[in-house]
């Protein structure tokens, strides 16, 4: 049964529990439509249309062929948006670091910008809680896996909170993953990092292709920390990723890598905007697609150099591979700038395989189908090579690599 | 060891070759010269087996098979090997890795055991070393970033190590430096045997001061107008090409 998009509010309300004014700013804000210029290429009416149930903990969940599985150190497993102690292990800790999960702290959520948003800060269920304390050096990666184990229209709400305190270090690596159904993970990670802080976070996003993933990253930013964010996205029938990184502090290195695969009828979807505030700030963001068949993708980014962040070094490129003719992409870098003496750079392509490179590689040697082979994973693996966490980078090339070759 | 024979070649309709014809036999090496836009990389690229080019006419004979049937790897796994004129950048993809794809693509072909990583290297070093190359060039993407003499330099290594029965180097030479024309002058002469073959494309003579030609060919709009020995090169530099083309064009 196809239900009208605009009872979708009321019925993810009736059947979710919500805390606070949350459910009504939500019913406020109604879904987006393509009318809203944050959301012109993508449409969520196949989400609306679901018959939503509230995601349930599943007792019978198991982490057998997840990725990051050779990695030892701290791990915490959510299922279905609820926290699995049987799953979860997180082992001794320095002073002054924790690791667990959300629902048992207190906790305010940042403003939300749109429905889903809203949504989430209204109804989570709960997700991960990080802080390293100032000066504290956590080499060891974090693990965070989600699992969905729920069916047609299982709706989760997961939060996600990480504070890195001044001069301190760590490394976290997402998994979602989930079962064959059109289940909705709809999720908000808040970052914030302090001064001279350093986090790489690594999002592996290889949901059911039935499914629907909307995740917001709000990171702020203190002066001197550099970030790293990479967002690997290939599951998801919908799977539309927000990034907001806000440089608020001189000196900060920000680094936002994605890498998406769509293929069938997928649509991946990355809506990114950069604010810099201050003076002296570098954010590099490099986003390379390779699309299949029908699947869609959209690239969305904004550089916004505010008025004093002078110095800024901004840049953007999107890149896109095209290995089907019925596969499409709508790329959108965007610079504003109202500061003085920056260096910003921006670009997007969208491409087949480039004949020239494919005859030089035939030229020396290789047939055809190797030259192809050798050029896809060149546009793949210039995003996972800037991955700094070994055991996560190798890993991730393989795997990336093993998807692009059963096609 | 190569036979072309009255080769039209060009893209879209528009004829670029109109006719050429050239025997190089092994322990030979030829020089073609020519003005701008005349076909020589065209000439080049034809041999290499550039789909974009179609041949219209005429053939081509490497080591007694019809060259034009086969495809680019097979030609390059059969011991013709062309240095482009303009090297291609492939970013993300590791110079070193693709060097031994290379290598043992030609390899496999025939019927040799693919090298493991640690005796490609080795084989590598001999032959950088043979053209004063960076090695800190080979960890980076195919010719990504290289200056023009590095990537002149980077094709010679690729023939050094794909070791080809017959080379063609297109304008190999241009943008080098003198110091930079001597090594890889050196390299080329150093791959020199008496069972294979070099056709060498410049605009210059001065190339051919490091590798001598038994022949020298002047290319001009798809034709071979001229063919002589070195002293035609010396020729051509002190009187330029229109000396020739106007002797041509009053013999028309
Ligand atoms: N892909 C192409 N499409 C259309 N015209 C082409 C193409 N490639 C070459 N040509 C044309 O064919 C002619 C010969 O070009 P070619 O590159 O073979 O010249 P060349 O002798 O190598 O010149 P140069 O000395 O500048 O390298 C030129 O007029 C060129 O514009
Ligand atoms: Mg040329």
């Amino acid at each position: 049964m196809v239900a009208p998009a605009n009872n979708a509010v009321d019925r993810l309300l009736a059947v979710l529990p919500t805390r606070g004014e949350g459910g009504a700013s939500f019913a406020e804000m109604g879904f987006p439509t393509t009318r809203d210029e944050d959301w012109r290429f993508t449409s969520v009416a196949p989400i609306a249309e679901l018959e939503f149930t509230a995601a349930e903990a599943d007792a019978a969940a198991k982490l057998e062929g997840c990725i990051f599985s050779e990695i030892a150190g701290p791990q915490l497993v959510f299922v279905n948006g609820h926290f699995s102690n049987e799953l979860s292990g997180v082992g001794e800790l320095p002073e002054g670091m924790e690791i667990g999960n959300l629902a048992s702290a207190a906790f305010k959520p940042c403003e939300a910008e749109d429905a889903f948003g809203a949504l989430n800060a209204a109804s989570f269920t709960d997700g991960s809680r990080v802080r390293v304390a100032d000066g504290v050096c956590f080499e060891t990666p974090i693990r965070v896996y989600y699992l969905s184990t729920g069916g047609d229209g299982a709706t989760a709400n997961i939060r996600n909170h990480i504070t890195l305190g001044a001069n301190s270090k760590a490394t976290i690596l997402e998994s979602w993953t989930g079962a064959d159904a059109a289940y909705f993970n709809n999720t908000i990670t808040e970052l914030s990092i302090g001064d001279n802080a350093q986090l790489e976070h690594v999002k592996f996003q290889d949901e059911s292709t039935a499914a629907f993933h909307v995740a917001g990253l709000h990171a702020t930013m203190g002066r001197d920390c550099r970030v790293a964010h990479h967002s690997i996205a290939l599951g998801g029938r919908i799977a539309r990723n927000n990034i907001r990184a806000r440089l608020d502090g001189t000196g900060i290195e920000a680094v936002l890598n994605g890498l998406y695969l769509p293929r069938g009828k997928q649509l991946i979807d990355h809506h990114m905007v950069v604010d810099h505030l201050q003076p002296h700030c570098d954010s590099h963001e490099y986003f390379n697609g390779i699309l299949d068949d029908h699947a869609r993708a959209v690239f969305h980014g904004r550089i916004h150099v505010h008025k004093g962040a002078d110095k800024t070094d901004a840049k953007q490129t999107n890149k896109n591979l095209l290995l089907s003719d019925n596969a499409t992409v709508n790329t959108k870098p965007q610079l504003e700038i109202y500061a003085d003496d920056v260096k910003c750079t921006h670009g997007a392509t969208i491409g087949q395989m480039n004949a020239e490179q494919i005859f030089y590689l035939r030229a020396r040697g290789l047939d055809e189908e190797a030259a192809r082979r050798m050029i896809m994973h060149a546009f793949a693996g210039e995003i996972i090579a800037r991955i700094g966490c070994p055991p996560a980078r190798e890993e991730l090339d393989r795997l990336v690599w093993d998807r692009l070759e059963d096609k | 060891m190569l036979e072309i024979k009255n080769l039209k070649a060009g893209v879209e309709g528009t004829e670029i070759l109109k006719g050429i014809d050239l025997i190089i036999n092994a322990g030979e090496v030829h020089a073609i010269m020519g003005p701008n836009g005349s076909g020589k990389s065209t000439l080049a690229q034809v041999l290499a087996g550039r789909a974009a080019f179609e041949v219209a006419e005429g053939s081509v004979t490497y080591k007694g098979h019809d060259l034009l049937e086969l495809a680019p790897e097979v030609r390059v796994r059969e011991g013709l090997f062309l240095a482009f004129q303009y090297p291609v950048e492939i970013p993300g993809v590791n110079t070193t890795y693709f060097l031994r794809a290379a290598v043992n693509a030609v390899r496999e072909h025939h019927g040799e055991a693919a090298l493991n990583a640690v005796d490609f290297l080795k084989l590598m070093r001999e032959k950088i070393e043979l053209l004063q190359l960076d090695e800190a060039l080979l960890k980076r993407s195919v010719n990504e970033g290289f200056s023009g003499g590095e990537k002149k330099r980077a094709e010679i290594l690729q023939m050094a190590l794909l070791n080809p029965t017959m080379a063609v180097l297109d304008e190999t030479d241009s943008g080098l430096d003198i110091d930079a024309l001597k090594v890889v002058a050196n390299g080329v002469n150093t791959l020199k045997r008496a069972d294979n073959a070099q056709l060498i494309i410049t605009h210059y003579q001065r190339l051919l001061d490091y590798i001598v030609p038994d022949f020298v060919h002047v290319l001009y709009d798809g034709r071979i107008v001229k063919s002589g020995g070195k002293e035609l090169a010396l020729e051509l530099e002190e009187k330029g090409y229109d000396w020739i083309t106007n002797g041509e064009l009053q013999t028309a």
